[in-house]
């Protein structure tokens, strides 16, 4: 199979070890008095767009950063709980940088960029250094050195956390640095502003339309480069661990002018989060990853068991990861626990009142810690109570939040009992297709975190977003950009009364009156709820082809109502969210029936792709190498109509197998 | 559509725009379910008020498990609520009776004009940031994250510090709307870190600066900032703040 000659992912030659640090040394250089009239726009300010807009703007470049959000500290990396991946070897467990780009391709199930991954192992290290010294306050121990725990599909301690709000403090580390742009003058900051649309001038990204979400007035902004480091897609499933206005819009516009999108059906489900509890739900939130470090899960071994778990004696229960993956157990990676969670509730092992929910028990990690503790303090034969007591504080310092977070929304204690838990979508790991420099196929338009494809496969290992975002924020797009700004440094600021921007904006202008103009009868909000339900029956944590072509006739079907019987309220020249929402609805349809064409052309399973007809006797994912060892690249055609495009994926490493965590 | 049994009142503030005048409405807020957090509440009564062609009401709200700092009420006289230790969207129905009468207004402080209705302007907290919220250090050069030793107890101390999520409910909960509690968890958190040590006399004097520009008004020691806030930050850190600034001004 030869890629498509459309993508060119620039990937440079050598040896894997070395291309990076000789590619960084080489990529062309901007001079100082040139960067200081570059523009860069920089859409999204999480970790991907934080650490990219502060660094540029640290280096020279002039930087404007726009948000939806009312300020920048909101964006949804600031929700990570577990922690970063760094190959530091901290534990000396044997960790190294081969060791996580390793972990991380075939947790990715063999379906990303060897090049990439190694070289986000390579920076893994700087970003702790780095964050350490913007004084983000990262756990320790008593020696006063950092701390690390354990995630899934790893066997090594690599995972740097804060508690369980790691992106927090990440993120908070990330936007001090923009904030103190910000006071400098470097960088200009717009919240509450939401792209509309990108403007390309012969051929090249040269800015995009926003809307200022206050006044509702529409701006242009020019920029040498624009950056969409706005995240993933995971709403478009409706209910999600997601943030409620995280949404797809800046990617799918950028998608219609010209951006391919990269394996849009790559979707993660997160095997441990609170489950649905009515039909009032708005969002999911998750138990973090570290807790199955701590954590035991199980199910009763006899069906409709309606026993409390405390009354089923331990020979009654069924570990079920430990007993199907004795090497990993608990910590196998997400898409496989996920699997292994829907596959008991299928068969009937389901618990609490839905039934559709195991448990995550901590009894016998609190008891173990519990020993410790006394150990330490010197305790000569406590009793049990001292010792679950000891326990429960170890318990407290390590996850308190993420337990008093569980007790507030689901009225248990979960100190007492077990957590109930079951999959729920939470991250994407497609996105637009992106070269080595993280340049989209539109010359000047670069995606960053989340919102690129690039890294994590088909399935992305825990506490590995987070370093995606500030890899590709602090250490990757800082160098790469180089090797186009450097040609761009004879490119005059292109005023925003030229005819790509004027006819832009009045694009726009024109969509939304057609918004406002609909006044059916429904909200937008039924209208998401709807596509939700859709997406998560037959494109979800399953599919197969009968119901993927059920859903993309629903799909269009949806999508041809939408525009027919929405109604937006209130009026478009002020501060209207059901009409931000309505933008946003509107490409997560368009997006639903990409995601859908795309898992329906997919004829395998592999990560968070699992298609029903493709699976081992065992019922893991089965992969087939021999006709989709690529990347699928959609472009945009016209509507409904999508091209796909092939990149290649060469393993010249790593060995391709079938995944084994047994 | 029926959610759960519990039939409530609300009074809400609704407020078109910065400039214009804001009066309470009078809503019903029907079929809630006790195990709805406060923001699907309001997701209901939307979701009727657009049915039948009405504007729905404008609060901000994000992430939806307590962290991002977004979501903004003050419910019956109190910011986020009831409920000690939580944000608007953690706090659930449970926390109220079938038949009560709730009244939600916005964060009210000279320096978080509103926007619409319970949206409020916060970019002043952005702006004390700006002015020295931070550790000076750019991108790459850091040395080795293991170098810089911290003692346990200091390190949980300035995390603690930095739980902040800058959400303003000190501010409102503040009968002079004073900012000093999240002024100095920011200044706390790196006061406590050897990397904030440089810079530390600077960082307090231009926050503070920035602080009373802003608006804000003066602490008065009653400690309902500490009592109102979603994350439990501690008084302490406005005296380890008066410390610093005092300092800062005797050399």
């Amino acid at each position: 199979m030869a890629s498509s000659p459309k993508l060119n992912s620039k990937i440079p030659q050598g040896e894997l070890e070395t291309k990076w640090t000789k590619y960084r040394s080489t990529v062309h250089l901007v001079n100082p008095a040139n960067k200081r009239s570059l523009e860069v726009i920089v859409v999204g300010s999480g970790l991907a767009g934080a650490s990219a807009a502060a660094t540029l703007a640290e280096m020279g470049y002039k930087v404007k950063v726009l948000c939806f959000q009312d300020s920048p500290r909101r964006a949804h990396s600031i929700a990570a709980q577990g922690g970063v991946n760094a190959a530091k070897n901290y534990q000396n467990d044997g960790d190294s940088i081969y060791r996580l780009f390793y972990d991380t391709i075939k947790g990715g199930d063999y379906r990303a960029r060897e090049a990439n991954v190694h070289r986000l192992a390579e920076v893994s290290g700087n970003i702790i250094d780095q964050c350490v010294a913007q004084g983000v306050p990262f756990a320790r121990e008593y020696g006063g050195t950092l701390s690390n725990r354990s995630f899934g599909g790893t066997q090594v301690q690599r995972t740097f956390y804060a508690a369980g709000q790691t992106g927090q403090q990440l993120l908070l580390g990330a936007y001090s640095a923009l904030q103190r742009q910000v006071g400098m003058g470097a960088v200009q900051l717009l919240a509450r502003h939401e792209m509309m649309d990108v403007v390309n001038i012969d051929g090249k990204c040269r800015g995009i339309i926003a809307r200022d979400l206050v006044s509702g007035k529409l701006e242009r902004h020019f920029g040498h480069a624009v950056l969409l480091c706005t995240g993933g897609y995971g709403n478009v499933f409706y209910l999600s661990t997601n943030a409620m206005g995280s949404n797809v819009t800046a990617a799918w516009k950028a998608h219609k002018k010209g951006a391919f999108f990269g394996n849009p059906c790559y979707t993660q489900i997160h095997p441990t989060c609170i489950p649905v509890s009515g039909d009032h739900q708005s969002k999911l939130t998750l138990m973090s990853e570290s807790l199955r470090n701590d954590g035991r899960i199980w199910v009763p071994k006899k069906k409709d068991d309606n026993r409390k778990a405390i009354d089923i004696p331990e020979e009654e229960r069924d570990y079920y990861l430990e007993r199907r993956y004795p090497a990993f157990g608990n910590l196998v990676p997400r898409d496989v626990a996920s699997r292994a969670a829907k596959e008991r509730c299928d068969a009937g092992y389901g618990v609490g009142s839905s039934k559709m929910a195991v448990y995550l028990d901590f009894a016998a990690n609190t008891e173990r810690y519990g020993k410790i503790q006394a150990n330490k303090l010197g305790l000569h034969n406590p009793s049990k109570d001292e010792i679950i007591k000891l326990g429960k504080e170890v318990v407290k310092e390590k996850y308190g939040n993420l337990f008093d977070m569980y007790k507030q929304i689901t009225g248990e204690d979960p100190y007492e009992v077990p957590m109930r838990i079951y999959p729920a979508v939470h991250y994407t790991m497609g996105g637009l297709w992106v070269d080595y420099n993280l340049m989209t196929t539109v010359p000047g338009l670069y995606a960053l975190g989340e919102a690129n494809f690039s890294d994590h496969g088909a399935n992305r290992l825990g506490a590995s977003a987070l370093m995606q975002g500030l890899a590709d924020g602090y250490f990757v797009i800082p160098y790469t950009i180089g090797d186009y700004l450097s040609e761009e440094i004879r490119t005059k600021s292109i005023p925003t009364d030229n005819d790509a921007f004027v006819k832009a904006e009045a694009e726009v202008q024109e969509r939304i009156n057609k918004l406002m103009n609909i006044k059916g009868s429904k909200s937008v909000d039924h209208f998401h709820k709807r596509l939700g339900k859709i997406m998560w029956d037959k494109c979800g944590m399953a599919r197969n082809k009968e119901g993927l072509t059920q859903a993309i006739s629903e799909i269009q079907a949806l999508k041809a109502e939408f525009w027919k019987d929405v109604r937006v309220t209130g009026d478009a020249n002020e501060f209207n969210p059901e009409l931000e929402k309505a933008h946003r609805v509107a490409d997560f349809i368009e997006l639903g029936e990409l995601m859908c064409k795309d898992a329906l052309h997919r004829n395998e399973s592999c990560g968070g792709h699992f298609r029903e007809e493709y699976q081992t006797p065992d019922g893991e994912a089965l992969r087939d190498d021999d006709n989709f060892a690529y990347v699928a690249a959609w472009e945009y055609k016209s509507d409904s109509n999508f091209e796909l495009h092939k990149e290649e994926l060469k393993y010249d490493n790593i060995k391709l197998a079938q995944r084994n965590y047994a | 559509m029926s959610h759960g049994n519990m039939n409530l009142t609300l009074k809400v503030w609704k407020q078109k725009n910065k400039n214009e005048k804001g009066r309470f409405e009078t809503y019903d807020a029907k079929g809630i379910s006790p195990d709805m957090s406060f923001l699907e509440m309001f997701d209901v009564v939307n979701e009727q008020l657009i049915s039948s062609g009405k504007e729905p009401i404008a609060f901000d709200h994000d992430c939806r498990e307590g962290i991002c700092g977004m979501c903004s009420m003050y419910i019956n006289g109190r910011p986020h609520g009831p409920k000690q230790g939580v944000t608007t969207c953690q706090l659930h129905m449970r926390s109220f009776k079938d038949g009560d009468t709730i009244v939600v207004e916005p964060w009210r402080s000279a320096a978080f004009p509103v926007i619409k209705d319970l949206a409020v302007d916060r970019s002043s907290f952005d702006r004390i940031i700006a002015a020295g919220g931070f550790v000076s250090v750019n991108t790459g050069n850091a040395k080795d994250a293991n170098n810089i030793l911290i003692n346990k107890d200091d390190a949980d101390t300035a995390f603690n510090a930095a739980a902040c999520i800058g959400c303003g409910a000190c501010v409102a909960a503040c009968k002079n709307a004073s900012a000093m509690l999240f002024v100095s968890a920011k200044v706390s958190q790196l006061a406590l870190l050897p990397q904030g040590q440089i810079e530390k006399k600077a960082r307090v004097m231009n926050m503070v600066k920035q602080m009373d520009e802003e608006g804000f008004g003066n602490c008065t020691n009653t400690g309902a900032c500490e009592a109102e806030c979603p994350k439990s930050i501690s008084l302490e850190n406005i005296a380890r703040m008066n410390r610093e600034y005092l300092g800062a001004n005797m050399l």
